[in-house]
């Protein structure tokens, strides 16, 4: 059993635990940033691409010609002319060994795979000249047929259907399988399925897990500057420590003479953890002309190709007993990689495999996922990578159990779900969960909403036959946070670790310098890096400075991502610190003129036991800076560098309870109240965590929502400017109500968990079990994300209608000789 | 190129510009006015939003030739001798931001919806920020954010009338 603290006991310590205002607003708010495309070097020049309009083509011609003679025009390139310079986009995640992996050029010579890849630059004195010339460049495309649907693509072969790479000789990159029997976690899941088949619950389900787009704020920009030593590459980018390995990886070039430097980032979600084309192709440019160049994408040409996320059907098969206990889970995905094996596309779904499991004590579980190639434009992580996915299933299918037995969905969950008492508890897919408290976050959830008045209200509404209905929602959620142990990383065939390096520099005017390999944007690592510092080294908050997202000045890092920074980087920081201390001890005993065994460190200074005299430590690095009068054989600096690596993930839970309105004759919702109590063990800084938690669950219902990435039948994204691809406005959302209980993580020192993804994780089925229990009593026990008025109303009327024998409703059971269920999308009405 | 005068943030300028110009690139690319942002290229997320004689505009949406004779006021000219303005005091008081990228344009939009309506209801300020979009706060503390410099700016005002 882990601890799960009274709140009136957490009592804050200087800085950890305080709503301190963030450093790094000063800039943000006054408009004194340092947004890559800000960057201006004298003699830059600007580089246009030049996209292919279709999804699957060979290049027959490109005709660069008329392109050349424009204005201010100083280049254009083709990939023929790339071939030698340009790198290669990596996949660092072959999620199996016989992984099928398409060779990804940034700029290829011969075919395209999706529409919007690049086929040609120009390079001119001015973004708008190089726009213009881009529009004369003449390409002849021959088409090819493209694999657009995923159900298409996946039962595709060289002999039937459309490859997308047709060399390859199939759209199957990976089949990655976990099971529980074969991996001595739990039994059978085949066995279980068929007991229940005779004498218990089997609910089977399909769900969609739509296209969705990150949409970071702030568009992919880059600028290379080739004139020094070193090259200098910057980048809006999460990852500048891994995109300086993958160019050095690629190109040739040493990776000692590449610099990589992400700014002020604006946004990532996932969304900027790549290494893309347009980078390699900047950085290939301005070392071919020896000059400046600067790429920074228009927002059509962001949504159309920068990686999108999600993307999967799933088919789910939960058994239970007849009481409801669950007895097992099998899991199918067909996961949409689109047309390349991205940087950890691949991996995504991997990672919902050990999150489909959830809270539950499921004794037998199968995970498969088939990752298929289309084209369409990459995907790979996005907020959550491959837990959205598995939290939106299992708790809808709790749900479907919940109704199948009658009882409210909460009873079914608790029946179900790890007591507090049980912790650390190892699941079914080999986790091991360090904390947690299933029963204090739903009960408080409970009391925050009003889960009871609520629940008479909709009876009360359902009873009156009212149009409006009303409907709970309720996701029980956890994650797995922290990549990651390397050593696990290397288990699943990861090309790299999950550790992460912190450096801290005592300077000679007491001020400290601490460096980090997590690379921010946006999450405030320079404030909660600082309490964390400032706490444990015990100077004050403002005298600490972070530095990051420069190789040159954080030489170690592998990037932010996954809710790694704190509980990976910040327990890097904590052993840099304590390596601080530890240098300063005995020199301190030496100025003190102690023992060493009588020092005390607290509060910045050592003092020596029983007496009056101490000794600041910033006052030991001014003495370390003269080194007049040091011990014999200690180093001149007390500066210190800790490199950590997890041991293990941490899981962070909640309950996330929504209520909606469903106007039943118009299909319009309409979200009243949304109230979570997340347990993310020890809060740095509670005003950045209420941060992370609303940007997160936004994020999420819009999934849930209003989001979605669509193609049309010719491979063209359709969704492709803000106009089509709906963000959610203020004007679209609600205030929260939020609140935490705390069960701190026996994983890191801290005792804290990642926060960055829980919102987005826990809110798309919490909203989605609201709009179907508003309307479940119609009939209705699926509407496919986003829920749409029309897919809501469909639902509602296709079922009174009485077409279909169970339109609106999930199919009971998948036909065994297709693999398919074949109604799920009846809601649908062949709209998508 | 046409010739445009202008005032900029209290600086009078003078350029020629071609007519396609946007004034967003006439301030950043011209005036180096880089913390004016563009987002993109559909007039839908405001992150390029200043004012133009006092009124919020989407700054892609206007060509610079357009802005000849105006006096243009963006987020770099708000605060006055160190101060910060009181919608920019609040974003940072209350986390309106998060990456910061939508924020220039998300004060500017604020600080034009509470000169139209110094006490508005949450409904008001949900509508009045429909424009601008943002990726990372889920708008919860941008809405915050505009109370709250809504009531210092009263309070202020009382303070004044007090004095």
């Amino acid at each position: 059993m882990t601890a799960t603290q009274d709140p009136g006991v957490a009592t804050p310590t200087a800085e950890i635990g305080r709503d301190r205002r963030r450093k790094e607003d000063q800039r943000l708010i006054t408009g004194r940033t340092r947004w890559t495309d800000n960057l201006t070097l004298p003699g830059m020049l600007h580089l246009a691409m030049v996209r292919s309009p279709f999804p699957h083509a060979r290049i027959a011609s490109i005709d660069t010609s008329a392109a050349k003679q424009s204005t201010n025009v100083v280049a254009v390139y083709t990939g023929a002319d790339l071939a030698e310079s340009q790198g290669a986009c990596i996949n660092a995640w072959p999620v199996v060994t016989d992984q099928v992996t398409p060779d990804h050029l940034p700029m290829p010579a011969d075919r395209v795979a999706f529409a919007g890849e690049t086929v040609a630059v120009v390079v001119a004195r001015s973004a708008a000249e190089a726009r213009d010339a881009a529009e004369l460049v003449e390409v002849e495309y021959d088409e090819l047929p493209a694999a657009l649907d995923l159900k298409e693509a996946a039962a595709a072969d060289s002999d039937n259907g459309v490859l997308a790479h047709p060399d390859l000789g199939t759209n199957v990159s990976a089949v990655w399988t976990f099971d529980s029997a074969e991996a001595g976690t739990g039994s059978d899941v085949e066995e279980a399925i068929a007991q229940a088949r005779e004498d218990g619950i089997v609910i089977e389900r399909e769900y969609r897990q739509q296209r969705l787009i990150p949409a970071f704020m702030e568009p992919r920009s880059v600028v290379v500057d080739p004139t020094g030593e070193q090259i200098t590459m910057w980048s809006a980018t999460q990852i500048p420590h891994i995109l300086r390995f993958a160019l050095a990886a690629t190109t040739g070039v040493p990776e000692s003479k590449i610099r990589v430097i992400a700014p002020d980032v604006g946004g990532g979600f996932g969304g900027k953890l790549q290494q893309t084309p347009e980078e390699m192709i900047a950085f290939a440019v301005a070392r071919m002309l020896g000059k400046p160049v600067k790429f920074t994408e228009t927002r059509s040409e962001s949504l159309m190709t920068a990686h999108h996320g999600r993307d999967q059907w799933q088919r789910l098969t939960l058994a239970a007993t007849k009481d409801g206990t669950v007895t097992g889970l099998k899991v199918d995905l067909l996961a949409d990689l689109g047309a390349y094996v991205a940087i950890v596309g691949g991996g995504v779904p991997v990672l919902g495999a050990f999150m489909f499991n959830a809270i539950y004590k499921f004794p037998a579980y199968r995970f498969t996922t088939r990752n298929i190639l289309t084209n369409k434009t990459w995907t790979d992580a996005y907020r959550g990578a491959g837990r959205p996915e598995a939290t939106y299933a299992v708790e809808r299918l709790m749900d479907e159990l919940a109704a199948e037995l009658g009882v409210d969905p909460l009873e079914v969950r608790e029946k179900n779900w790890i007591k507090h008492d049980e912790f650390p508890f190892t699941t079914v897919a080999g986790m091991e969960y360090d904390s947690g408290n299933y029963e204090a976050a739903t009960a408080r959830a409970k009391e925050m909403i009003g889960y009871d008045e609520l629940r008479a209200e909709q009876r009360e509404r359902r009873e009156r036959g009212d149009r409006v209905q009303l409907g709970i929602g309720v996701s029980t959620f956890t994650e797995m946070c922290g990549l990651a142990p390397s050593r696990i990383l290397g288990q699943l065939n990861y090309g790299a670790g999950g550790w992460e390096h912190a450096e801290v520099r005592m300077l000679a005017t007491g001020k400290v310098e601490v460096v980090t390999g997590a690379s921010a944007h946006g999450q405030g690592h320079e404030t909660a890096f600082s309490q964390i510092v400032a706490d444990r080294l015990g100077v004050p908050f403002e005298d600490v400075e972070v530095l990051h997202g420069d190789t040159q000045v954080s030489h170690k890092g592998l990037d932010t991502y996954g809710s790694r920074s704190l509980v990976v980087g910040g327990e890097a920081l904590v052993r840099a610190v304590d390596k601080v201390i530890e240098k300063a001890r005995p020199i301190a005993a030496h100025l003190l003129e102690a023992s060493i065994d009588d020092l005390e460190f607290a509060q910045g200074s050592f003092t020596v036991r029983g007496t009056d005299q101490g000794l600041p430590i910033t006052e030991i690095a001014t003495a370390v800076f003269a080194s007049h009068n040091l011990p014999d054989g200690v180093e001149s600096s007390l500066d210190s560098e800790a490199t950590y690596d997890p041991v293990n993930f941490n899981f962070p839970h909640g309950t996330h309870l929504c209520a909606v309105e469903v106007d039943t004759e118009t299909g319009q919702i309409k979200m009243r109240k949304y109230a979570c109590c997340d347990d993310i063990g020890n809060i740095i800084n509670p005003l950045i965590v209420a941060g992370q938690v609303h940007g997160g669950l936004v994020q999420g219902i819009a999934q849930a929502l209003w989001e979605e990435a669509v193609y049309d039948e010719n491979g063209t994204l359709v969704t492709g400017s803000f106009v089509d691809y709906l963000l959610p406005t203020a004007a679209d959302t609600i205030s929260f109500d939020i609140d935490h209980t705390t069960s701190p993580s026996t994983t890191n020192t801290l005792g804290t968990k990642g926060v960055g993804e829980a919102g987005t994780i826990a809110s798309t089925p919490a909203v989605v079990n609201a709009v179907v229990d508003a309307i479940r009593h119609l009939g209705v026990n699926d509407i496919q994300m986003p829920c749409t008025p029309e897919r809501v109303w469909r639902a509602i009327h296709s079922r009174s209608d009485g077409g279909g024998e169970t339109a609106g409703a999930a199919a009971p059971h998948f036909d065994p000789s297709t693999g398919m269920s074949g109604t799920v999308d009846r809601a649908e009405g062949g709209a998508q | 190129m046409t010739r445009i005068n202008l005032t900029v943030d209290g600086q009078q300028v003078a350029d020629d510009v071609e007519p396609r110009m946007l004034l967003v690139q006439y301030l950043r690319e011209r005036l180096g006015k880089t913390g004016t942002v563009i987002g993109c290229d559909t007039s839908n997320c405001g992150a390029c939003t200043v004012h133009l004689d006092g009124t919020s505009v989407k700054s892609c949406n206007v060509l610079a030739v357009q802005a000849d004779g105006s006096e243009i006021t963006t987020i770099e000219g708000l605060a006055q001798n160190g101060r910060l303005h009181p919608v920019q005091e609040a974003f940072r008081e209350c986390h309106g931001l998060q990456c910061g990228f939508c924020t220039p344009g998300m004060i500017m939009q604020s600080i034009d919806l509470l000169n139209n309506n110094p006490h508005p209801s949450e409904e008001a300020i949900r509508l009045g920020l429909e424009g601008n979009l943002c990726r990372c706060t889920g708008y919860h503390n941008i809405v915050k954010a505009v109370q709250h410099a809504a009531e210092a700016t009263s309070s202020q005002h009382a303070e004044g009338v007090g004095a």
